[in-house]
């Protein structure tokens, strides 16, 4: 058993970063945008994907094990490998 | 006589005991029995006015007697009559009244050429599709980026270690959450239904994966239960199945969301893989800056197109200011004194160059000077 270690990151703000991404790939492909705005979302797409890779690349798998408590209630704790 | 564990010693032993009371303690003793599946032949069958069905079942050297309450007779899916091979789901009791054997069937179904396993699994494969558990329009999307994967499997056997192996692989920013069950034996449906409804009390999953890898082939009767198989569908998260059988699908598999043969087929379903996202992201900033770059480019055009226009449009202003100039120093010549004397008039001013009107600003010999149109002239008034 190992102790809890804070989680590094939320794969579920991935799945956000991913589709704002799209978003912005699509925007900025069109021929209509605002130059200003084209500029604002390139930088946005950047700070993006820089944090996008980070959090590819910190991760470690985490192994834990979920119990019934003795008051029935579902209790979670980590797992040595 | 012992009917009972500590009855010969409550009651004295020289004293016969009454009919009911033994009647009775036989029932009490044989209902404790478990229910029991019985193959056997249908005759003298008798549907009571109450609802309730009567008959006896047969074998060659054997019959029992059967009643079939109303309630289950209102369930019932085939048709029952005299001669049928049927398999009789039940408990054994006794009707203390008549003073016989009682055989209660809940359950019964045709006999089957492939065996009783076949006839049961289809009998329940039904009763799921009839409460429209196998209806696709059930099966749920995975989550495609999971935070925590649940997997359901016994904590010692090979289906944990396969999966925490390709998860590692393919997806390490998640977290694996085990729940342990037992998966083969008697106790595991029990033991599965437990771990489903604890599992279903953590709010944090977003998937989970339901099975057990390799052993046994015939084990797989706990996920071909029609309990589990209902507790299964009724996951709050999106499940995998992975009984860990290419050829037999169970119950659990037509329920689960997404079935997987093998354990590490369940982890590969469950969990995209690092390096595809890695590459998407690759992909993705390439089309960014592509497309900022196209943008730029298409704005520093449009900027030394319009500085072209631009110096084009001053010089039509331009031209226009120096026609206009033109026409104004044409009409300021017009009114130019200058051309009233080229008309033959002329100025009178005296020394200190005041304009000389009427007769009377003129002074005898005082001398003025006269402006013609190419110069002046010194005169004197006599």
């Amino acid at each position: 058993m190992t102790d809890p270690r804070p989680t590094t990151h939320d794969p579920r703000s991935l799945q956000d970063a991913l589709r704002r991404l799209e978003e912005i790939v699509r925007s900025l492909e069109r021929d209509d945008l605002d130059l200003d705005r084209a500029l604002a979302l390139f930088e946005e797409g950047i700070g993006r994907l820089r944090d996008a890779r980070e959090r590819l690349s910190e991760a470690e798998l985490r192994l834990r094990q979920l119990r019934e408590a003795a008051d029935g209630s579902a209790k979670i704790a980590d797992l040595g490998r | 006589m012992n009917l009972e564990p500590g009855l010969e010693s409550q009651l004295p032993a020289d004293k016969p005991y009454s009919v009911s009371f033994v009647m009775e303690a036989a029932r009490d003793w044989i209902n404790k029995l478990r229910p029991v599946w019985v193959e056997g032949e249908v005759s003298d069958l008798t549907r009571a006015r109450s609802g309730h069905w009567y008959f006896t079942l047969k074998d060659r050297r054997s019959c029992m007697q059967c009643v079939l309450w109303s309630e289950d007779v209102k369930k019932l899916r085939l048709e029952l009559e005299p001669g049928l091979k049927v398999y009789a789901s039940g408990r054994l009791t006794v009707y203390p009244a008549q003073g016989r054997l009682q055989f209660t069937v809940k359950q019964l179904l045709p006999t089957s050429s492939e065996g009783f396993h076949a006839a049961r699994l289809e009998a329940a494969r039904q009763a799921l599709a009839r409460d429209g558990l196998l209806d696709p329009d059930r099966k749920r999307p995975l989550p495609a980026f999971p935070s925590v994967v649940g997997v359901l499997t016994s904590p010692d056997g090979a289906a944990w270690h396969d999966v925490v192996a390709v998860v590692s692989r393919r997806w390490p920013c998640c977290q694996l959450v085990l729940i342990g069950a037992r998966v083969q034996g008697d106790e595991a449906p029990r033991d599965i239904q437990r771990a489903l409804a604890l599992a279903a009390r953590y709010p944090s999953l977003d998937v989970l994966i339901v099975g057990r890898g390799g052993g046994s082939k015939d084990d797989l009767g706990a996920f071909n239960d029609e309990a589990v198989a209902r507790a299964v569908a009724a996951s709050p998260v999106p499940t995998i199945s992975a009984v860990g059988h290419e050829v037999d699908i169970t119950l659990t598999d037509l329920v689960a969301d997404v079935r997987a043969a093998t354990p590490s087929a369940a982890a590969e379903k469950a969990v995209p893989d690092r390096r595809e996202i890695e590459g998407r992201i690759a992909s993705l900033g390439a089309r960014i800056a592509q497309g900022a770059g196209r943008r730029v480019a298409y704005a520093s055009d449009l900027v030394a197109t319009a500085g072209h226009r631009m110096g084009q449009a001053c010089e039509r202003r331009l031209e226009r200011v120096r026609a206009g100039a033109d026409r104004l120093g044409a009409s300021l010549d017009a009114l130019s004194p200058l051309k009233v004397l080229g008309r033959g008039y002329s100025v009178a001013r005296d020394g200190r160059g005041r304009v000389l009107k009427r007769v009377a600003d003129f002074s005898p010999g005082e001398p003025f000077r006269l402006r013609v149109s190419d110069g002046e002239v010194d005169a004197a008034a006599r």
